[in-house]
């Protein structure tokens, strides 16, 4: 299957090669260079790249490209899988000594320029960290498993009294590893916790644009939204910017046109606001989209799919596990269009 | 550090993966030492002292570090002698290391290698089978052509080792070797074989991978081991998993019939799809057979489905795929949403997901349109998968979400990615030839887009426009001109180029415009782009044939300005265009049809995706289809067979059990419809049974002979009524001495009988053996489930084998010699079941026929059936109903099959199979099966040929839904005790005395329903015992003598209703002279 591995870093170095069966030599690593160059960004590389002699299927996690050589047919999903999960086993890490769940649902939307939601849909993970000794046997019931619409689990699960009771039976193995993910059916309706009002203006006579926006709470539950981050990659025109953020730091790259801010916790009393002038290059029309904004945030002992985990019961052993579960909701990709 | 991480904690992981991990760690994390490491040669020597110390610390990080170098890419094969030394030390951690480099660079130092060898050799006999597998792992991947025969050794060696883990190692070793020394293929193919064999989980994977690799054309290799592979599927490891699933949809494709009813079976069914519905039923109606699913083509479809919840992307791929290619199609809608969820993982997975769902969404739309708005375009997704989103928005665009979508578009459209938004209105272009409703909204949206300030979107808008308009050129002269004014802004020559052809192409709609273009052309064409040039030179063509008077000499001004133009293709069209159009001494004839050539209707073209190059002619999932070439090593899904190869090949037990019941298993092997009848007579003489069947066979053949003459022909019975009634009054006060009075009652028919008799009988009887031994088979097959077998689905597969012989026409029987065989051979498989409510043979079997469907009103095809009173090979709940079909026209009547059916709730019906046709004069008996549901309802149900549809109902008589019961007297007053009350009804007969001997109310009783007898001690007591077909209820019949021609018929059963129904049939014949 896969004949040899490549591990290449930002500034284009092979500094890691495995061969499984004969030496491929590296200089096969020049068809990938290329195709990097023609991609201009990293994630735009192709992740399959066929050469005169073989095939090239990478993956790019961390700066790193993980680039497999493979000779014949393949499943090409098997490898790119394959090269994800020894991404995964590098950075493999042993904490805690008990039973600990973390539950995370993730929110990805698209506001649009109005502010109503255009797709939003809610999925997330339970992350175990698991030291149990020998060999305990655990079930963990859900109480709302309907919501579930799609799962999927780690093979240590029983998949049919899954199918049968609903209830996830299963006798973990030790450390960190992934327990179930799942997607919340889009009939549900999502609540969206966040808004964002924005005021960017472009005016074709001057050189100045506005800037305006504010992000607030919005179904909540009365949980406070933490860890804020709004991004937004601003047109080609925009030279610089001068803001002032009401909380929190703010940077704009004038060369990637990045902007970014960090704002930490919104306090509902006092919204956090980003005012200020832009200032554009001159004689250049006025750009014809205004930028997306891309938001992260998270808020701590929110469970916004509505899974919360029931009871664990653990068989098989003697002694009283330490169990404990953690909730928390993150944005994922988030953006607000305007 | 690393260390930890090399202990023997392997068993858990897949071999592959854990080998990766475990050597890229050890290579990774002594990562302070690549920085400081120089390829210096003296730091070698430094290295060649570390590995000669004593310290087993020393050699450890000489070892680190050298396989450092390695992972590095560095030359460290100098030191070959220095590390091979250590291979047999005894330090577990060192060894690991050593075997690291062992396999890097032995291919290189042959001869040093060899000295290895023997320590290879020694650890695949150590107990620990770790260091077995390890040491096969290392031994196969040293790529030394001469230590061949040893791998061979060790493979086969290892293949039969105790632990799976070794013998997963085996399999590994096997396509090593094979990518070594292919020659070794047959031998390697034996051990393939041999390990397919394998039960263990841990093996399937590997050696399936093995079988992929060095025979995957061998697909008889993986027929016995493939319900084995199936059922392990769901507990193999996951990377395994998809490699055998792949293989399975492979092997599908060659061994089952298309479960696709509406084509015939070609893979791109694109056309298919959308054909009209009346191709597809006359395609439906040429099958002639309805298809049903080999079950081990279901097993393999429901198997592979809990895997669409695996975590593994390419599990989920690898099962949709072969739904996809191999399920209904009416199935295939499952992994759709299986598909979506794997878009939220990391972008390659995207990207080859997308590819994907982009071939599938263009076969079949209705998959994915419930998650349209999963493929919304992000910002921040990569430019590669927001054009595969863009594909598959644009697959699933119809009238019904057009508008929605239009809107995403315009929000794509202003992306600040403009090629992006170039890729866009692209789409919107497609979506306007595709859907004609929203058309002109489109168009209307582009032309908008000519204002855009961006020049990339412009551009791809008038190219877009350009295509629009020459579908439908009349109606759009306004857009025209704005494109024309366009011409002074706009620098994208592609642009230019398409608004100089359009207006060319409709100079007479635009004929203010079209002079004036050219002449700000003419001023500026030294400065343009070779692709505008062309179109000018050719917008100047058209408009000196159609307005020679203004245009001459401008057209004549550009003519002579592309004669000496740098390009030589603008030279070349210059020459060519002159020639044509301006006449003179030499031009010829074409010139005269310059118009025609140049003005000529030019077909529209086809807005499609680029995208859409005939990906689906390679199989889901595959690196060619992520290519869309052919890839190395690429396999061919074939094409739906036409016919199934024999699906026996994957039986595997069934051969064992086969041995057991001889004759089934070898009338199974012989052609059913000659060899039966011959081995049916031979077996009859040499068993053990033979002079009891033989007897029966003739009293029963008596009793027919009875019911004939009752039923046709009265005179003639009365010389046979003696000995039939003699026979019969016997059976009635003396059960014991049946025997004798049953040969008595043969020699009696045997002297009486007429021409008929030899041949109809042999006929019969091998037709009550081959009935006989499908009730034995069942029987057997009863008891397999019982012994908790299982086996018992390939027993029943064997089963489905045997049952097509019945369905053959066979000539019109006579049944009433059947049934004593089976009574026979019932007698010695029940011996064991001692239940009371044991399945007796039928007493009688009245040959009465019913019509079914007249002649006349069936346009000469007419219909009849009968009970035969056997139990139903077709369900145990259905009533035998037997059909004789005859062709009283003088041409032949096709395709003779049931139609429609109109049953009752909860009835069923097994219909015979269709007859291709029947002759002028020909008639044929089929079998069916009816599960009346213990009631008298009709069943209604249409009898079409090719031309025609009868409608016919077949309304049983109550008597024919019970089966008769064997039991004691004492039973039968125990069963009677319990049945009394509301469950019994009674009713007095008078009668003339002569109607009450008891040959005669057996007779009668046995005529009316169909019941058993149960012997009775009292002479005036005749009691008689059956039960229903559907529930089994037993239903007893008691008729007590009175004194004074009277006697009283009572009725026990749980079922009243048809208990009072058979009361009231039974009473009139009972009271008859």
């Amino acid at each position: 299957m896969i004949h040899s591995l490549f591990l290449i870093n930002s500034s284009g170095d092979i500094f890691l090669e495995k061969h499984w069966k004969s030496v491929v030599s590296r200089s096969v690593c020049d068809y990938f260079f290329e195709a990097q160059e023609r991609a201009t960004e990293a994630e735009n590389v192709p992740p399959v790249i066929p050469t005169p002699h073989h095939y090239l299927l990478s993956v790019y996690r961390h700066k790193i490209f993980f680039v497999a050589v493979i000779q014949t047919e393949v499943p090409p999903l098997f490898v790119i899988e394959f090269l994800h999960r020894v991404v995964d086993t590098f950075q493999v890490t042993n904490v805690g000594t008990s039973f600990l769940l973390d539950s995370c649902p993730v929110i990805d939307a698209i506001i649009d320029k109005s502010g109503s939601t255009i797709t939003a849909e809610i999925q997330g993970v339970i992350d175990a960290c698991v030291k149990l000794t020998g060999m305990p046997d655990l079930t963990l019931s859900f109480m709302n498993p309907r919501l579930l619409d799609d799962v999927s689990f780690h093979p240590c699960v029983r998949f049919k009294r899954w199918e049968s009771e609903r209830i996830l039976s299963f006798i973990p193995p030790d450390g960190n590893f992934r327990l179930l993910s799942y997607h919340v059916s889009a009939q549900n309706l999502v609540a969206i916790p966040v808004y964002v009002k924005h005021n960017i203006s472009f005016r074709d006579s001057s050189s100045l644009g506005r800037f305006e926006i504010t992000v607030g709470p919005k179904q909540t539950m009365g949980k406070t939204i933490e860890g804020v981050i709004v991004t937004s990659q601003m047109p080609k025109g925009v030279l610089n910017m001068s803001l002032t953020p009401s909380q929190g730091t703010h940077t704009f790259d004038p060369v990637t046109k990045m902007l970014s801010w960090d704002v930490g916790k919104i306090n509902p009393q006092k919204l956090p606001s980003l005012k200020g002038t832009m200032s554009l290059q001159a004689g250049a029309s006025k750009p014809d989209e205004n930028p997306t904004i891309n938001l992260q945030f998270k808020i701590q002992q929110l469970a916004i799919s509505g899974l919360k985990v029931n009871r664990l019961d653990m068989y098989g052993e003697k002694y009283k596990p330490f169990k404990g579960i953690k909730y928390m909701t993150k944005a994922g990709k988030f953006q607000v269009r305007t | 550090m690393s260390s930890n991480s090399f202990a023997y904690n392997e068993q858990s992981g897949g071999g592959e993966a854990t080998e990766l991990g475990q050597e890229a760690t050890s290579t990774i994390s002594p990562s302070g030492a690549f920085g400081l490491f120089s390829s210096d040669l003296k730091k070698n020597e430094d290295l060649k002292q570390m590995l000669e110390s004593t310290k087993d610390s020393a050699k450890l990080d000489a070892m680190k570090r050298i396989v450092g170098m390695i992972a590095k890419g560095k030359n460290a094969s100098e030191l070959f002698p220095a590390v091979v030394k250590n291979v047999a030390s005894k330090n577990i951690e060192i060894k690991k290391l050593v075997y690291v480099y062992l396999v890097r660079y032995a291919e290189e130092q042959q001869d040093l290698a060899l000295l290895s060898i023997s320590t290879f050799q020694r650890a695949l006999k150590d107990p620990n089978q770790l260091i077995r597998a390890s040491a096969l792992r290392v031994l196969s991947s040293i790529r030394v052509p001469i230590i061949v025969p040893i791998m061979m050794l060790a493979i086969k060696e290892a293949s039969a080792d105790l632990s799976p883990y070794v013998r997963k190692n085996a399999a590994h070793a096997i396509q090593k070797l094979y990518s070594l020394d292919p020659e070794q293929k047959e031998m390697l193919i034996e051990v393939i074989e041999k390990l397919l064999k394998d039960k263990s989980t841990l093996v399937a994977g590997s050696v399936v991978m093995a079988f992929e690799e060095v025979c995957p054309d061998r697909i008889d290799l993986i027929h016995k081991n493939y319900r084995k592979l199936c059922n392990l599927l769901v507990d193999v490891e996951e990377w395994g998993q998809v490699v055998i699933i792949h293989m399975l949809t492979r092997y599908a494709r060659t061994q089952f019939v298309s479960p696709w009813k509406e084509d015939d079976g070609l893979e791109d069914n694109e056309k298919n799809f959308y054909e009209s519905d009346d191709e597809q039923k006359e395609k439906t109606d040429q099958r002639k057979k309805p298809y049903t699913m080999d079950p081990d083509h279901r097993l393999l479809i429901r198997n592979t489905k809990p895997l669409l919840q695996s975590r593994n992307a390419a599990v989920v791929m690898a099962v949709a795929q072969l739904y996809w290619h191999i399920s209904p199609k009416s199935e295939v809608g499952i992994i759709s949403k299986s598909l979506v969820r794997l878009l939220r993982s990391n972008r390659e997975v995207q990207y080859i997901v997308l590819q994907n769902i982009a071939t599938m969404s263009i076969q079949r739309k209705g998959m994915f349109e419930p998650y349209l708005k999963s493929f919304y375009v992000r910002s921040t997704d990569p430019t590669m998968i927001k054009t595969l989103k863009l594909e598959i928005l644009t697959n699933l665009a119809n009238e019904a979400n057009i508008s929605t979508l239009l809107r995403e578009f315009q929000t794509y459209v202003k992306s600040q990615d403009k090629q992006f938004a170039a890729a866009t209105i692209q789409t919107i272009g497609r979506c306007a030839t595709n859907i004609s409703e929203v058309t002109d909204t489109c168009l209307n949206g582009l032309v908008c887009l000519l204002s855009n300030r961006d020049e990339i979107v412009v551009a791809e808008s008038v190219v877009v426009i350009k295509k629009l308009l020459q579908m439908q050129p009349a109606q759009h002269g306004e857009i025209i001109k704005h494109m024309a004014k366009l011409l002074d802004s706009i620098t994208v020559p592609v642009a230019r180029a398409s608004i100089l052809w359009l207006i060319g192409e409709n100079c007479e709609r635009v004929p203010k415009i079209a002079p004036d273009v050219l002449r700000k052309m003419a001023k500026s064409f030294t400065s343009e782009d070779d692709l505008v040039k062309l179109q000018i030179l050719n917008l100047g063509a058209k408009l000196y044939l159609t307005n020679s008077r203004q245009t001459k000499l401008l057209t004549q001004y550009i003519l002579n300005l592309g004669k000496y133009d740098q390009n030589y293709d603008i030279r070349d069209r210059t020459r060519f265009i002159r020639q044509l159009i301006v006449p003179n001494e030499k031009s010829g004839a074409l010139s005269k049809y310059a118009k025609k050539i140049f003005l000529a209707q030019k077909p529209a073209p086809l807005l499609e995706s680029p995208f859409k190059v005939d990906r689906d002619h390679f199989q889901l999932g595959t690196l060619s289809h992520t290519l869309n070439t052919k890839a190395t090593g690429y396999l061919e899904l074939s094409n739906w067979p036409e016919v199934a190869p024999d699906p026996s090949v994957r039986n595997v037990e069934v051969i064992e059990l086969a041995k057991e019941w001889t004759p089934a298993g070898k009338a199974k092997k012989e052609n059913p419809a000659k060899k039966f009848y011959s081995e049916s007579e031979e077996e009859e003489d040499s068993s053990d049974s033979s002079s009891d069947s033989e007897s029966e066979s003739g009293s029963a053949s008596g009793e027919q002979d009875e019911g004939d003459s009752s039923d046709d022909s009265s005179e003639e019975s009365s010389s046979e009524h003696g000995s039939d009634s003699e026979s019969a009054s016997e059976v009635g006060d003396k059960r014991t001495a049946k025997r004798n009075s049953k040969s008595k009652g043969k020699s009696a028919d045997s002297s009486s009988e007429e021409e008929s008799s030899s041949d109809s009988e042999s006929e019969s009887e091998s037709e009550s053996e081959s009935e006989s031994r499908k009730v034995t088979k069942e029987k057997e097959k009863k008891k397999t489930k019982q012994d908790r077998n299982p086996l018992t689905k390939d027993v029943s597969l064997l089963d489905l084998d045997d049952f097509n012989p019945v369905s053959t026409p066979v000539a019109l029987p006579t049944p009433a010699l059947s049934p004593s065989l089976i009574a026979d051979l019932e007698g010695l498989n029940l011996s064991t079941s001692s239940s009371v409510i044991s399945v007796n043979t039928p007493v009688f079997v009245p040959v009465k026929t019913h019509v079914l469907l007249h002649r006349m009103s069936g346009r000469g095809l007419a219909a009849h059936y009968f009970f035969p009173r056997q139990p139903c090979i077709f369900g145990d709940k259905m009533v035998s109903v037997q059909i004789t079909l005859n062709n009283t026209t003088d041409r032949k009547i096709e395709n003779i099959h049931i139609g429609g059916k109109k049953l009752p709730m909860g009835m069923q019906m097994h219909v015979f199979n269709p007859i291709e046709s029947l002759e002028p004069e020909g008639s044929i008996t089929v079998s069916m099966g009816i599960d009346f549901c213990d009631s008298t309802q009709t069943a209604s149900f249409q009898l079409c040929t090719k031309d025609d549809c009868f409608n016919v109902n077949i309304q049983p008589p109550v008597g024919e839904l019970l089966l008769p019961v064997a039991m004691s007297e004492k039973d039968f007053k125990k069963e009677q005790g319990m049945l009394t009350g509301m469950n019994e009804t009674s009713t007095v007969i008078i009668a003339a005395p002569q109607n009450f001997t008891p040959s005669v109310i057996l007779q009668k009783v046995v005529n009316v329903a169909n019941v058993g007898v149960v012997p009775s001690g009292q002479d005036n007591i005749h009691r008689f015992a059956a039960k229903t077909v559907h529930s089994g209820s037993l239903m007893l019949v008691t008729v007590e003598l009175k004194e004074g021609s009277t006697a009283q018929l009572i009725i026990n059963t749980e079922r009243t209703v048809i208990g009072s129904v058979l009361l009231r049939e039974l009473k009139p014949v009972l009271s008859q002279g």
